[in-house]
């Protein structure tokens, strides 16, 4: 164990009260659930009054805003579809995140029965429980998220540390042939600064792979 | 008080591709332009009595806080619409085409928010310090000014940097390649410091607990770091680069956290939990995890590894002098440790060539590099490779790729092309390997 210096005695004692109003977070095994119940039923009318003018009716998103539902089987495809049915490991995080930082714009307004409630309508709206479900803090890690066992720790120690060395960077002769692929300006969807106009593409290359812009920082 | 020159926003004149696409047009190939030839005409700026030659410039009062000069104005931050769903979840770069050396101007550093940039006094502070400590604690930020204090310089760079280059080559330009990173010099206060003050007697084994942080704001942007890290290197921040933080950079307090991905450095830091298990909040589970081809997930990927790029000549930087000396130059900084050395290939990888560093590469640090040539005017392909001191070398994407697919979204630290043609413009391309 580290020695520890001496403490300078400044800050004071912070209060029971204070640590309930701040301490909110939700561990993966249920730590830190607060007491409380929701249906489906009141779920569904509460998102559609705070929720679905973002996310949808059916939690399946409104234009660019994240979709909440669907996507089930589609991680391994060119264009996963990440939401809390296909994606995501633990129903914790749905509570912890939605109670925290939800709805957008004003967040921390709903009580914490509001907050099963809307979870367990976004559950329903995944398939993952029936139209009659009510989600407590005592049956709350029985419901079985379908991607739980889908993440891995970091493994570039193992994968990618080991390959890319010193003893594998080539500095003559490293290839024959240097082709253009992909291209940007194909693309064009770099914003221009003002008074520029978009230039004319006239090389025939290959068309860039992506065909749409991918979403990088939700 | 006199009229100070302000900008706020891009200047409204000529710009370098409006001026390069003038130039083609009229036949006048800028890259035909020999070396420096003599000059028939004295230069009027030169002969002729120019008025600041004469009159007198601006007084000391004009600018109590000044802003770069408005011939600068188009070395702002810049957003990409289309990148997110509002402005205020979102993401802007910094201009790092423009810049040189290592240090970036705090007023175009990149942000990224997830509930918007909040204006928090520090009369208005507090830090709590809770979970298994022995004493939880709350501070003031006069209470942080206290501490013992230290001085450190750190890249910042966000997982999402070069995301939108995974599945091709899409933005022209490195302000939006690689421009979602800042590097300052930090003042603050070690969280261990702040740790040991709480009393860490009460977690037990420390090696495996963790501190769990979140920010004041609405997202909270919750994120889990091991003990082991918390007690290394973190830093609870109140200055950069000599002064307070910006307001969108986490004023009053943020967290620095060396090498490891910006999500974590939490912003306008509210409290610290020891926990005796990682939370798995929504920005280490839902984003921030690296999904692979075969549709599993790397999670707790903290640490940026190896990367660099060329600044200029870049799609924002065309050559515009013709033939003959050229600087090449551009940034290179690992998460891992100091930068050793950066090769920079102008045949898109055939050949590679050793790059100077401006100075030694300081651990978890931007590193700034050049390579001087002199040009003929022909094509080049463009590339540079990051080499840190754990031996490791930058890949290239197509290496990357090999390992992770092209859904990864995070942590693509992929050798970038840009095509210089024989114009001086430059663009954004991928090359065969």
């Amino acid at each position: 164990t580290p020695s520890f210096a001496e403490k300078l005695g400044l800050g004071r004692v912070a209060l029971p009260d204070e640590i309930a109003a701040w301490n909110h977070d939700i561990g993966p095994q249920g730590q830190g659930l607060p007491m409380g119940s929701g249906s489906v039923e009141d779920g569904e009318m509460i998102f559609s009054e705070n929720c679905a003018s973002c996310h949808g009716e059916f939690a399946e998103g409104v234009d660019n805003w994240p979709k909440l539902a669907g996507g089930d089987g589609t991680l391994a495809d060119k264009d996963p579809l990440k939401t809390v049915g296909s994606y995501w490991p633990y129903l914790s995080t749905v509570y912890d995140y939605v109670r925290r930082s939800m709805p957008f714009g004003a967040a921390q307004t709903m009580s914490d029965d509001d907050v099963y409630a809307i979870t367990a309508y976004i559950l329903y709206s995944n398939y993952l429980v029936d139209d009659d479900f009510v989600l407590t803090n005592e049956n709350f890690m029985d419901v079985e998220m379908p991607n739980a066992d889908g993440f891995i720790i970091d493994d570039r120690p193992e994968t990618e540390l080991t390959i890319f060395t010193e003893a594998n960077a080539c500095y003559e002769n490293c290839k024959e042939t240097v082709e253009v692929t992909k291209r940007a300006a194909v693309l064009d969807v770099t914003p221009q600064e003002e008074g520029a106009e978009a230039e004319p593409e006239a090389a025939p290359v290959e068309q860039a792979a992506a065909d749409a812009p991918v979403e990088a920082a939700p | 008080m006199s009229d100070t020159p302000t900008h706020d926003g891009p200047t409204k004149g000529p710009n370098r591709r409006a001026f390069l696409r003038g130039a083609a047009a009229t036949g006048v190939g800028l890259a035909a332009t020999a070396k420096a030839t003599a000059q028939d005409t004295p230069d009027p700026l030169i002969t002729e009595m120019q008025d600041w030659a004469s009159s007198t410039g601006e007084g000391v009062d004009a600018s109590p806080y000044g802003m770069p000069i408005q011939f600068e104005g188009d070395v702002v931050r810049r957003n990409v619409p289309w990148l997110t769903a509002d402005v205020i979840s979102s993401i802007n770069f910094t201009p790092i085409h423009a810049l040189d050396g290592t240090i970036t101007p705090q007023g175009c550093a990149f942000e990224r928010h997830h509930s918007g940039a909040i204006e928090l006094k520090k009369e208005d502070y507090r830090l709590m310090i809770n979970g298994l400590v022995d004493r939880p604690l709350v501070f003031s930020y006069a209470d942080l000014e206290r501490f013992p204090r230290e001085n450190r310089t750190y890249f910042l760079e966000c997982a999402a940097n070069t995301g939108m280059e995974w599945a091709g080559a899409q933005l022209n330009g490195s302000q939006f390649t690689h421009g979602m990173i800042h590097n300052m010099e930090y003042s603050g206060i070690s969280l261990r410091t702040l740790l040991e003050e709480a009393g860490l007697d009460a977690a037990g084994d420390l090696a495996d607990k963790w501190v769990y942080v979140e920010g004041a704001d609405a997202s909270s942007n919750g994120r889990s770091i091991p003990m082991e890290k918390a007690l290394d290197d973190v830093l609870v921040a109140f200055k950069a680069n000599g002064e307070a933080l910006r307001m969108e950079h986490g004023y009053p307090v943020r967290l620095v956290v060396p090498g490891w991905e910006g999500n974590m450095w939490v912003k306008w830091l509210r409290r610290i939990e020891v926990t005796d298990h990682p939370i798995e909040s929504r920005e280490e589970t839902s984003k921030y995890t690296d999904t692979l081809a075969d549709g599993t997930s790397r999670k707790w990927t903290w640490i940026m590894d190896a990367k660099s790029v060329v600044t200029s000549p870049s799609p924002q930087m065309p050559i515009t002098h013709g033939k003959g000396p050229l600087v090449i130059t551009g940034l290179a900084w690992s998460g891992r440790g100091a930068i050793s050395g950066v090769d920079v290939s102008i045949d898109g990888g055939k050949t590679w060539q050793k790059a100077r560093l401006a100075k030694e590469g300081e651990k978890m640090a931007l590193t700034r590099f050049y390579l001087d040539i002199n040009w003929d005017g022909s094509e080049m392909f463009l590339q540079s490779r990051a080499h840190d001191d754990t031996g490791y070398v930058q890949p290239t994407k197509a290496q990357l790729r090999e390992v992770r697919g092209e859904n990864s979204v995070y942590h693509n630290n992929c050798i970038q092309t840009w095509w210089v043609k024989e114009n001086g413009e430059s663009e954004n391309v991928e090359v065969s390997s």
